[in-house]
């Protein structure tokens, strides 16, 4: 089903270059979308369109099969999660009238924004504590966790994140990015996000979509975006950055070659690598210990197959 | 020096009857105007900050009335609405205007705009939008322009009384015609705690707006 559609959208400032050029695209439910491509791109205003906040000139965007001209704005935007970066936070109030206030715009009861807030501040790794503090009071890394506590309140179906992680420094945005890749797993929420961060893009992006003057240059999944760009563009523009990217985060257990039956025993002069960790890990053993293959393993530490590096050749065969 | 001031005390306990109704007609008076300044400004504040095309015609004439000196302004006032205390409240509640429009103007329109943006985003109306951001997030500096305001106003009235008006001006103008320095100085003493008490006051409610506002830091 698809959630977001745009058809033949167009955007043009002054009647001068357009900044959105008959775009056509759509997004189905559950999916986490990058949008990337260079400044000025027209990735912002892309999703920003989508909850209204820039109106477009041209075409038909429509959320859950509605056209945005039948939506009433104010009622859209609070069924849509909406991050950007840290700074977003009110900090005149707390953390936790923050995390609730969606709810609070939606009239409900106080016991119940409460109640979310300190389920949700729990979801995004944070102590109860912190419900009392103010925004100033946290790290940046916190602050996000609060946006994107806050933008799950009201419990939407369809998340916009505009540049999230763009002011946390590297450590922690890391960090944050594991934890919307599990959160995006868990929740299944649809996902659009904006990032200028290639390798932030090959990381969360169940697709990728790359913009350039206001048009779609390609999107599809990582492998599509990596091995098979259609244009010089993609090709340019993803660079080895994003090969390293995609090895950092694609798990073995996408990859390895199951044993047929169970094997009990574990070959013992080989090395092993678990299931949870990535190709890049598994690359690197098998370069500094010389080999061919390594047993994969499993959380209790049983064989449960093999890693060669033919096997992510075989994933990325399109 | 002591002599004089002793006879200003006598003149206190002497006349405080005296003192004390002019001191409660000049509270008044000032309570009027500002109630009249702070409606109308932050009104026209907000409306500004709303309309940004509106704000500099605005505040030039908001500016330009600044700067009439306040004699004049009781002349012109006088030739149009009488002498008493009408004149006196227009010419208040006219003063008064700059600070209050103008910081109410500037708290609002410096707000970041990232948190208006996520605001809105989120689905707050335009009228959430003014009362549970904007204002909130305005008010130490909409109440630093209120004092401002508010000791203008208690100190411009002491020369309300100029064009008859009630207040403590009438001791200081009684003084100043019957060569009675004593009683000059006796109101505009007078004046001056008012203006001096009022302004503490406010300054510990901005201190407490402010740092509602830039979040406490729990001890």
């Amino acid at each position: 089903m698809n959630v977001l559609t745009f058809t033949d959208v167009s955007k043009s400032y002054d009647n001068q270059v357009r900044v959105i050029d008959r775009l056509s695209f759509s997004i189905e439910k559950g999916e986490f979308i990058t949008l990337i491509g260079p400044s000025g791109c027209g990735k912002t205003t892309l999703l920003k369109m989508i909850n209204g906040l820039i109106p477009f000139d041209e075409g038909v965007i429509s959320v859950k099969d509605r056209s945005l001209a039948d939506w009433d704005l104010i009622k859209l935007r609070r069924e849509i999660g909406y991050v950007i970066q840290q700074i977003g936070l009110f900090p005149h109030m707390t953390i936790e009238k923050n995390i609730g206030y969606v709810l609070s715009l939606l009239g409900r009861d106080l016991g119940e924004q409460k109640e979310k807030a300190k389920e949700l501040i729990k979801l995004v790794g944070l102590d109860a504590d912190y419900l009392t503090r103010y925004p100033r009071e946290l790290s940046g890394g916190q602050k996000q966790r609060v946006g994107v506590a806050r933008a799950l309140a009201a419990d939407p179906d369809i998340i916009l994140m505009d540049e999230p992680f763009g002011a946390v420094d590297d450590i922690t945005r890391k960090v944050l990015q594991d934890e919307m890749k599990a959160l995006h797993k868990k929740l299944q929420k649809t996902i659009v996000f904006v990032t200028h961060d290639i390798e932030e893009a090959i990381k969360l992006g169940t697709r990728i979509v790359l913009m350039d003057r206001g048009r779609i240059i390609q999107a599809g999944t990582k492998e599509e975006m990596l091995f098979a760009p259609t244009t010089e563009f993609t090709k340019r523009f993803l660079g080895s950055k994003s090969f390293n990217a995609y090895l950092g985060q694609l798990p073995i257990e996408d990859v390895y070659r199951p044993y047929e039956a169970t094997v009990t025993k574990i070959p013992q002069d080989n090395e092993t690598i678990n299931l949870t960790d990535t190709a890049m890990e598994g690359i690197r053993k098998m370069i500094k210990e010389d080999l061919q293959s390594l047993v994969v393993i499993n959380e209790e530490d049983k064989a449960v197959g093999e890693f060669q590096l033919q096997d992510i050749q075989q994933k990325i065969q399109l | 020096m002591i002599e004089f001031l002793r006879n200003v005390l006598n003149l206190y306990r002497d006349r405080s009857e005296f003192f004390i109704r002019l001191t409660m007609e000049h509270i008044y008076l000032s309570f009027v105007a500002i109630v009249f300044i702070a409606v109308i400004g932050i009104t026209i504040g907000i409306t500004i900050a709303k309309y940004r095309r509106l704000a500099e015609p605005v505040l030039s004439v908001v500016n330009f009335i600044y700067t009439i000196p306040s004699i004049a302004l009781f002349g012109i006032l006088v030739a149009i609405t009488g002498i008493g205390n009408r004149s006196a409240l227009i010419a208040l509640v006219v003063y008064g205007m700059l600070p209050m429009i103008r910081n109410t103007y500037v708290a609002i329109s410096e707000i970041d705009d990232l948190i208006i943006e996520s605001a809105i985003g989120m689905g707050t109306t335009g009228k959430q939008l003014l009362l549970r951001i904007q204002l909130p997030l305005a008010l130490p500096v909409i109440i630093a322009g209120f004092r401002i305001m508010v000791v203008m106003t208690i100190a411009l009235g002491g020369i309300a009384s100029f064009i008859g008006a009630g207040g403590l001006g009438v001791a200081i103008w009684r003084g100043i015609t019957t060569s009675f320095p004593e009683m000059t100085v006796a109101g505009s003493l007078l004046v001056a705690l008012l203006a001096i008490v009022v302004d503490l006051v406010l300054g510990i409610l901005e201190k407490i707006a402010r740092k509602k506002v830039l979040g406490t830091v729990k001890s």
